[in-house]
C-alpha cells in the first residue's frame, strides 16, 4: 500500500476576483522509506505540494491520502495530531524557538506527543547524537552557526522517529560543505530508521543524493524518475 | 506542559518582559497603598464615632433630624422606664438638644446645646469637668470650634436660649475644659453642659433627644423612639469615603490602564512578530487553541511574576507606611473629614490584597486574550511565510 497517494489534485488560490492555479492535474505516489525530491524552479508548486502532503494546506480538487488519511477530511485537530504523531518538518530558514535552547527546541515535538520525562531525554539525546550535536544542547539558536541550526531542525524532525519527514529548500541557507554534512545525514536517517523524505529543491547537491526525483513545471509534473543518488 | 512553555517564552523575552512585570507590579502597590490609606481612614473614623459619639447605636425621638433645626425645639420625650434602668446601669446615657445662641466676644452664633450626664463613661467626651456649682454653669467645647470663637478654657460666654414655653433666658457659662476630637458630630457649632441643669432650664425633667447605648445587639423597640443602628449612624461617613475612593480610583485606573497598554502591546507585537513561531508550532502538531491558551498564558504570566516582584519591594515599602503613616500636618481637622487627626494609618487587609490581584489578574487575562483571538483564523501556511491571515 503506498505511504502517500494523490488523484487528480488541484490546488488553487484567490488573488482578487480570480484565481491562481499553483498546482494541477498532480497524480503521484510516494511508498514508505523513499528519499525523493521535488525539483523546479520557483514557482513550480513544490512548496505548496509539501505544504498539502503535510496537511498544512488542503488541496481545491482531487484526493490526498496520507498514511490512510484523507487530507481534506481531516478536521483541524486531526490534522494537528496527523502531524504531531506521523510528520517532521524541515524548513529553509530552519524555524527554531529562538528563546528555547537545542534540547528544548528537539523537545518540543515530544511534550506535543505527553510523553514521559525520562523518555524525552533519551530521545532527545538520541536525536542530537544523530546529528552531531551533543555538546550544544545548550545553547540557543542565536549561537549556533546555519549549518547547525539546520541539524537542530533536523534532529527536531526526526527526535519522534516519525514515517514522513518533509523539507523545504533545506540547503538554500548553507554552504557547500554543510549542505553535503546535512544531506549525509539525513540519508543516513533515511536508509537506518526507514524513514520517508520528500525534499522540495532546486539545490543541485541535493539532486546529486535523491533516489527518486519529481520535476514539477507550472505546477504540473513534468517527469518522474528514479536516479541513482547517494 | 502549557505553562511551562509560557513561562520559558516570556522569560526568554528578556528585558522587555522585566519592565512589563515592572510596570504591573507598580499597578499592584499603589492600589493596594491607596487604598489601605482609605480603609485605615474609615477603621479610624469608624473606632473614633464610636468610642465618642454612637457608642453601640442611637435611639432618636421620632421628630429628631439633625439635619433640620426647627424641630430640634420640639423633639423631646420623656425617658421610658426600662432605659431609666439602662443608664442607672451604665448600659445607656440620654442626651437633650436645644438650639442657643451664644455671644463670644459680643458676636451672635447660632449653636446647639446638648446636654450630657456629668458622670458618664460611656463615650469618651471628658464630662468629668462638667462640674457644675449653684451660681455658674460650666461647659466643654471642643478644640476646632473653640479655636473658631476664640475662645479658651476659663473664659465666661453669654449663653441665651428659650425655654419649653418659649420663654428666653441668658446666663454667663464657663467654659471648663476645651477637647479634642477627630468627631466633628460632637463638636462642630455646639457646647455641651450638664443634663440636668439643661432639663432645668428648659422645663423638661427627665426628658432626651436622643439616647445612645453600649450593646450593639440592643434593638428594642420604645414607642415614639427610633433605634438607628450603627450602619445607619455610620452611613455619611461610608458614604464620604466611598465618594473618596472612586476619586483616587481614577489615579489608579490611569496605572493599570498603561500597565494594560504595556500589555496589549506586547501580546499585539507578539502575533506579528512570532507569526513564523506559530506556524513552526502548528507544523509540530501544536493545536489553535494550544497556541491560543499559550499566548494568552504568556501575558497572564506577566501579572503573576508581577506578584511576586510586587511583593519583594512592596511588602517593605507598606509595612513601612503602616508604621509611620501618612503625615497629613497640623490643620487636617479643618479638612472638615471626620477621623482625619495630624497622621493616617493604613490598613492592608487580606481582603484588599486579593481583591487587588484578582482585579489585576482578570483585566491582564482579558488584555492578553483579545489579541490572541487573530490566531484562531491564522493558516498555518501563512504564519509560515510571516503572513497574517486575512
Amino acid at each position: 500500500m503506498a505511504h502517500i497517494k494523490i488523484n487528480g489534485m488541484l490546488k488553487n488560490y484567490p488573488i482578487g476576483r480570480g484565481k491562481f492555479t499553483a498546482l494541477k492535474g498532480i497524480d503521484l505516489e510516494f511508498a514508505k522509506g523513499e528519499f525523493t525530491g521535488i525539483v523546479g524552479p520557483s514557482g513550480s508548486g513544490k512548496t505548496t505540494l509539501l505544504n498539502i502532503i503535510g496537511s498544512l494546506d488542503v488541496q481545491s480538487e482531487g484526493s490526498v491520502e496520507v498514511m490512510g488519511k484523507d487530507i481534506k477530511s481531516l478536521s483541524a485537530k486531526q490534522s494537528s495530531r496527523l502531524r504531531s504523531e506521523h510528520i517532521g518538518f524541515i524548513f529553509q530558514t530552519y524555524n527554531l524557538l529562538p528563546v528555547y535552547t537545542v534540547y528544548e527546541n528537539v523537545e518540543f515535538p515530544l511534550i506535543l506527543l505527553k510523553m514521559s520525562a525520562a523518555e524525552r531525554k533519551k530521545a532527545v539525546l538520541d536525536a542530537l547524537d544523530w546529528v552531531g550535536l551533543t555538546d550544544k544542547i545548550k545553547s540557543r539558536p542565536s549561537q549556533l552557526s546555519g549549518g547547525e541550526c539546520q541539524r537542530v531542525a533536523i534532529a527536531r524532525a526526526i527526535v519522534k522517529k516519525p514515517d514522513l519527514v518533509l523539507a523545504d529548500e533545506p540547503t538554500a541557507n548553507l554552504d557547500a560543505e554543510n549542505s553535503h554534512h546535512i544531506l549525509k545525514t539525513m540519508k543516513k536517517i533515511n536508509e537506518d530508521l526507514g524513514t520517508t523524505f520528500i525534499f522540495s529543491t532546486h539545490d543541485a547537491k541535493v539532486i546529486s543524493y535523491l533516489k527518486r526525483k519529481i520535476t514539477l513545471l507550472d505546477g504540473k509534473v513534468d517527469k518522474d524518475e528514479i536516479v541513482n543518488g547517494g | 506542559m502549557i505553562f511551562k512553555l509560557a513561562l520559558k517564552n516570556i522569560l526568554g523575552a528578556g528585558f522587555r518582559t522585566w519592565l512589563n512585570i515592572f510596570i504591573l507590579s507598580l499597578s499592584y502597590f499603589a492600589i493596594i497603598a491607596l487604598q489601605g490609606f482609605y480603609v485605615g481612614w474609615q477603621d479610624d473614623a469608624e473606632r473614633e464615632i464610636k468610642n465618642w459619639d454612637i457608642a453601640g447605636g442611637q435611639y432618636w425621638y421620632e421628630t429628631y433630624d439633625p439635619y433640620d433645626p426647627y424641630a430640634l425645639e420640639d423633639s423631646h420625650a420623656p425617658i421610658p422606664e426600662e432605659v431609666e434602668t439602662m443608664i442607672s446601669e451604665g448600659e445607656a446615657i440620654s442626651l437633650l438638644f436645644t438650639p442657643a445662641t451664644i455671644y463670644p466676644e459680643g458676636r451672635m452664633r447660632n449653636i446647639i446645646l446638648k446636654g450630657i450626664d456629668p458622670n458618664q463613661i460611656l463615650i469618651e467626651l471628658p464630662t468629668k469637668y462638667l462640674k457644675d456649682s449653684e451660681n455658674e454653669i460650666s461647659c466643654i467645647i471642643g478644640s476646632g470650634f473653640a479655636d473658631n470663637l476664640n475662645i479658651k478654657e476659663g473664659d465666661f460666654i453669654v449663653l441665651r436660649w428659650r425655654d419649653k414655653n418659649g420663654a428666653f433666658d441668658a446666663r454667663d457659662v464657663e467654659v471648663a475644659h476645651v477637647f479634642s476630637t477627630t468627631v466633628l458630630t460632637v463638636e462642630k457649632g455646639q457646647i455641651w453642659i450638664s443634663l440636668p441643669i439643661l432639663q432645668e432650664m428648659l422645663g423638661l425633667p427627665d426628658e432626651a433627644t436622643i439616647i445612645t447605648v453600649k450593646d450593639e445587639m440592643f434593638n428594642k423597640e420604645f414607642s415614639g423612639w427610633q433605634h438607628k443602628d450603627l450602619d445607619f449612624l455610620l452611613l455619611d461617613l461610608t458614604n464620604m469615603i466611598q465618594m473618596k475612593t472612586v476619586g483616587s480610583s481614577i489615579m489608579y485606573a490611569i496605572l493599570l490602564f498603561l500597565a494594560m497598554i504595556a500589555i496589549f502591546d506586547t501580546q499585539i507585537l507578539a502575533i506579528f512578530r512570532r507569526r513564523k513561531e506559530m506556524g513552526t508550532m502548528m507544523a509540530m502538531g501544536m493545536t489553535r487553541p494550544k497556541i491560543i491558551q499559550l499566548f494568552t498564558l504568556e501575558g497572564v504570566l506577566h501579572a503573576v511574576l508581577a506578584i511576586f516582584m510586587g511583593a519583594i519591594y512592596g511588602i517593605p515599602l507598606l509595612r513601612h507606611f503602616e508604621k509611620v503613616g501618612m503625615q497629613l500636618g497640623a490643620d487636617a481637622k479643618e479638612w472638615g473629614l471626620s477621623g482625619l487627626d495630624d497622621a493616617l494609618y493604613p490598613v492592608y487587609g487580606w481582603k484588599l490584597v486579593v481583591g487587588t490581584i484578582i482585579l489585576v489578574l482578570i483585566t491582564t487575562t482579558i488584555v492578553s486574550f483579545l489579541p490572541t483571538r487573530k490566531i484562531a483564523k491564522l493558516k498555518p501556511t501563512d504564519a509560515l511565510r510571516g503572513k497574517m491571515t486575512k
